[in-house]
């Protein structure tokens, strides 16, 4: 697996209908050029200026009937191109089955992914062939975009936004994954490798991975499933307070008092949120008092104490 | 058999014997460097853009030589990644708005516009000059920034990068484009007057040069959408500056919003840059074909139908950044549909050299060359409409070979024909035809070998903007490297041939391609105030076989 399959293989039903499409109309193009240029070097030759060619005029009417002939076929062409490219953009749009979602974080300058199980990995994506993929991307920065040119797919990821792709892979091998919208210093070297494994490779490889099952990597795990990130995450549209290194620092509050981060009161406010409302943020934090069990409360108490460190080291 | 009457009804010019009316632009008003600097005269201030969009197209021009270079070997070896991103920001920045952009209509549209309606200037002549001073200041705004430190953002400056993570010199060099489109707006807005108010009696709007038309369509573009940009663009300045947030997402903001208002601009801005060549190639072809156009108010309303549809396509340049399918597809439809009135241009440009009588002078070669190029860029336009394609090709060198051929291919061809074709009238001297023909078709076949393995790469997914890449694709950058060495001889040479032929070469007549037009029926230079006395038009344009006299050889 190296060169330039790991670019152009088609991996994908898409992929090759793609290149159905792509191949076509590059057909089709090729003809209209060559009709052109034909015309062009034909008329230059045979109407140059000391040719012995005819200058009759043509009756008007036969010129407006050219006119109007090649505006029509122009424009039923054109339609005939857009309603296929369009009927296979709309078809590749349905999912087909339930699909194994894998979250992406795109991050100046690497993909990180991270499986259902937990298992986390960097610029590299094992995914198992012939099944459902559906990627749920974010962006921690800047806009990137997700390219996998074998796949023939690209969705860029946008800060603020959470973007869905879907593929099915049927073709295993090692493909390249590159980042596709400029995002600064090293664009060029945010690359990585898309893996289209058997099925049960795929279970094997997932065997041999260590799911980070510390108390703070479970916090994060419950911090999205509980539904957290929904508001206090990076890419949040709900407007609440922000959670990065808010564990041991001064919080103002609504009524004026100023407190200290501490167990207590991130506990408090996950559990009693109406009590000690933040400044500048409205009380619509709904309480979670009973819905989230004490083991996994110290998880999410881990999880914001472990976040600044963490970030370090990934950084 | 014989053209030299072709233009002979068309005007009715009055002979004076008044001394100082008799000179030419040129030498009327002094060589002083004021005279020049300070001078409302619209033929005056075309060479002064011409001077400034010169100097632009070669710092942009540098800036793609050190970016083919780097590209010769996959390693990013040659430059730093900084300096890479800086240079293709650098490349884009001026290459679109200092030069494409401005350079036909601010140039040629200067020099031709009030020529073609037999006025005596254009409707507002301090304005016209004004223009060219936001040009500059814009232009040294930018200039400012390259020699600060640089801009490492892309022509386009996404946000949140542009407005947050970028640490080079934004703010200044997107103050420089937001200057620099007042000046746009300023020769929109005169040359929309000057032609509603200022043709001369006869010149009814169907009697108008397509050039007009082109400038015309162009100039309503640059006024309805420049201030767009100019939005955008503050925007990004006010949330550097005073960190408003408008495009910050952690705020509340959203990046989308930066892309919407910017291609509500820069796609019309596609047909700022290619119209006026459009009106070029339409005046060349028919001269040189001896042959009215073919299909004149097919070719006007084509030109409008181009600026109307053109301000609805913009969102065909996020179909993949998570907009709704729904929107992809209206978008897409239209982006179709505006390829139809291009289509329709090609067609007719090659039925104009069907019964002609075909010279190929170099403005002839970058005509018919431009009719090809801008072929395939317009086909493979096409490509990018249909969503499926886009979504593996956006991004890739198949966008920028592209984009290359709209522009490079057909816009720098169209005005390098303009340029040869009214380089008698402007400067009153023959340029040397064999050195010039070999320009061009240098210049045609540089480009095809610099940037037709730009569409394979980009198949192939070699993403744009990558300072180093993978060494799968090395080939197809060294074959574009070298063509890209062919075409830098080709855009240097006219320098060295053009600025020979100032000095010595033979004076020109008033119209020695015996074409027709007003601006052919007044002396070569013009004299100061364009013509003696006010012409009258009595005919269609493109008269090149009045009815009634067959020219059968």
């Amino acid at each position: 697996m190296s060169g330039l399959s790991s670019f152009i293989s088609a991996a994908s039903e898409r992929a090759r209908q793609t290149d159905l499409l792509f191949f076509s109309a590059t057909a089709l193009s090729g003809f209209i050029v060559l009709l052109v240029a034909g015309l062009i070097i034909g008329f230059s030759i045979r109407y140059r200026k000391n040719s012995n060619a005819s200058r009759a005029e043509l009756p008007p009417p036969l010129l407006r009937e050219f006119e109007t002939g090649w505006t029509l076929a122009t424009v039923l062409l054109f339609v005939t191109i857009f309603g296929w490219a369009s009927a296979q953009g709309f078809g590749a749009m349905t999912p087909a089955g339930e699909p194994l979602q894998i979250n992406v974080v795109a991050k100046q300058w690497m993909w990180k992914s991270e499986h259902p199980g937990g298992e986390r990995e960097i610029n590299e994506l094992h995914v198992p062939a012939d099944r459902a993929i559906l990627l749920s991307m974010n962006s921690q920065d800047v806009i990137h975009s997700f390219f996998v040119p074998a796949l023939r797919i690209k969705q860029d990821v946008v800060p603020g936004h959470t973007e869905a792709l879907s593929f099915i892979a049927d073709k295993p091998g090692t493909y390249a994954l590159l980042c596709a919208e400029y995002c600064g210093t090293q664009h060029s070297k945010m690359t990585g490798k898309v893996i289209v494994m058997e099925e049960e490779d795929y279970a094997d490889w997932l065997s041999h991975q260590e799911a980070d099952n510390s108390l703070a990597a479970q916090g994060e795990r419950l911090f999205t499933t509980l539904g957290c990130s929904g508001c206090h995450g990076h890419s949040a549209n709900v407007r609440a307070p922000p959670l990065e290194n808010v564990y041991g620092s001064p919080v103002a509050l609504a009524d004026g008092r100023i407190v200290e981060a501490d167990d207590a009161y991130l506990r408090d406010s996950i559990l009693q949120p109406k009590r000690d409302v933040v400044a500048g943020f409205k009380p619509i934090m709904p309480s979670f008092a009973g819905r989230v069990s004490e083991a996994n409360l110290l998880a999410l108490l881990a999880y914001l104490k472990k976040k600044p460190q963490q970030e370090a080291r990934d950084d | 058999m014989t053209d030299t009457t072709a233009d002979s009804g068309a005007v009715e010019t009055a002979e004076t014997t008044d001394e100082a009316l008799g000179r030419s632009y040129l030498s009327a008003s002094g060589s002083t460097l004021s005279s020049w600097l300070f001078t409302i005269d619209h033929k005056r201030i075309a060479i002064l853009y011409a001077i400034s969009t010169t100097v632009f197209f070669f710092i942009g021009g540098a800036a793609a030589t050190l970016i083919r270079l780097e590209l010769l070997t996959p390693a990013g070896d040659l430059v730093a990644d900084d300096t890479y991103n800086k240079l293709f920001t650098l490349h884009g920045i001026t290459m679109i708005w200092f030069f494409l952009v401005p350079v036909i209509p601010t140039t040629l549209g200067n020099f031709l516009v009030p020529l073609m309606l037999g006025a005596r200037d254009l409707a507002f002549p301090r304005l016209n000059l004004f223009s060219w001073y936001l040009n500059i200041g814009g232009g040294l705004l930018a200039l400012a920034a390259i020699i600060l430190g640089g801009v490492d953002t892309g022509w386009t400056f996404y946000t949140p990068f542009s407005s947050f993570y970028s640490n080079s010199y934004v703010s200044i060099a997107a103050l420089g484009v937001f200057l620099t489109g007042f000046s746009s707006i300023a020769t929109g807005l005169n040359f929309i007057v000057t032609t509603h108010t200022m043709r001369c009696p006869g010149l009814t709007w169907f009697r108008l040069p397509l050039f007009i038309w082109a400038n015309y369509a162009t100039s309503l573009i640059m006024l309805l959408a420049t201030p767009v940009l100019a939005m955008a663009l503050l925007l990004i300045v006010a949330e550097r500056w005073f960190g408003l947030a408008i495009f910050d997402p952690t705020r509340g903001g959203d990046p989308l919003l930066f892309q919407h208002l910017f291609w509500f601009y820069s796609h019309p801005a596609v047909y700022i840059m290619i119209l006026p060549g459009m009106g070029v190639v339409s005046e060349i072809i028919t001269c040189f074909a001896r042959r009215r156009v073919f299909g004149y108010t097919a070719m006007v309303f084509a030109i409008l139908a181009i600026a109307v549809i053109g301000f609805f396509v913009w969102g065909h340049h996020m179909f993949v950044s998570g907009q709704s399918s729904y929107a992809n597809l209206v978008f897409s439809f239209l982006s179709f549909m505006v390829a139809v009135p291009s289509a329709i241009k090609v067609f007719n440009w090659t039925a104009t050299l069907f019964r002609g009588r075909i010279t190929f002078e170099a403005p002839m070669l970058y005509a018919l060359g431009f009719v090809g190029l801008f072929t395939m860029g317009g086909l493979t336009g096409l490509f990018l409409a249909s969503v499926p394609i886009d979504l593996h090709v956006h991004d890739t060198y198949f966008v920028v070979a592209h984009f290359h051929y709209i522009m490079v291919g057909g816009m720098v061809s169209a005005f390098f024909g303009g340029l040869h074709f009214w380089w008698p009238k402007i400067t009153g001297r023959l340029y040397p035809e064999r050195w010039a023909q070999a320009a061009a078709i240098m210049m045609f076949v540089g480009f095809n070998t610099t940037f037709f393995p730009q569409y394979i790469l980009g198949y192939l997914g070699m993403p744009r903007r990558y300072h180093a890449y993978a060494p799968e694709f090395q080939m197809f950058h060294v074959a574009s490297t070298l063509g890209a060495v062919l075409l830098a001889v080709a855009y240097l040479m006219p320098l060295f041939y053009l600025g020979w032929s100032l000095f010595f070469g033979r004076a020109a007549s008033a119209n020695p391609w015996e074409a027709t037009g007003l601006e052919w029926t007044t002396a070569s230079p013009p004299p100061q105030h364009n013509f003696f006395s006010t012409p009258v038009v009595r005919e269609e344009p493109y008269n090149y076989h009045p009815e009634g006299t067959p020219k059968d050889a």
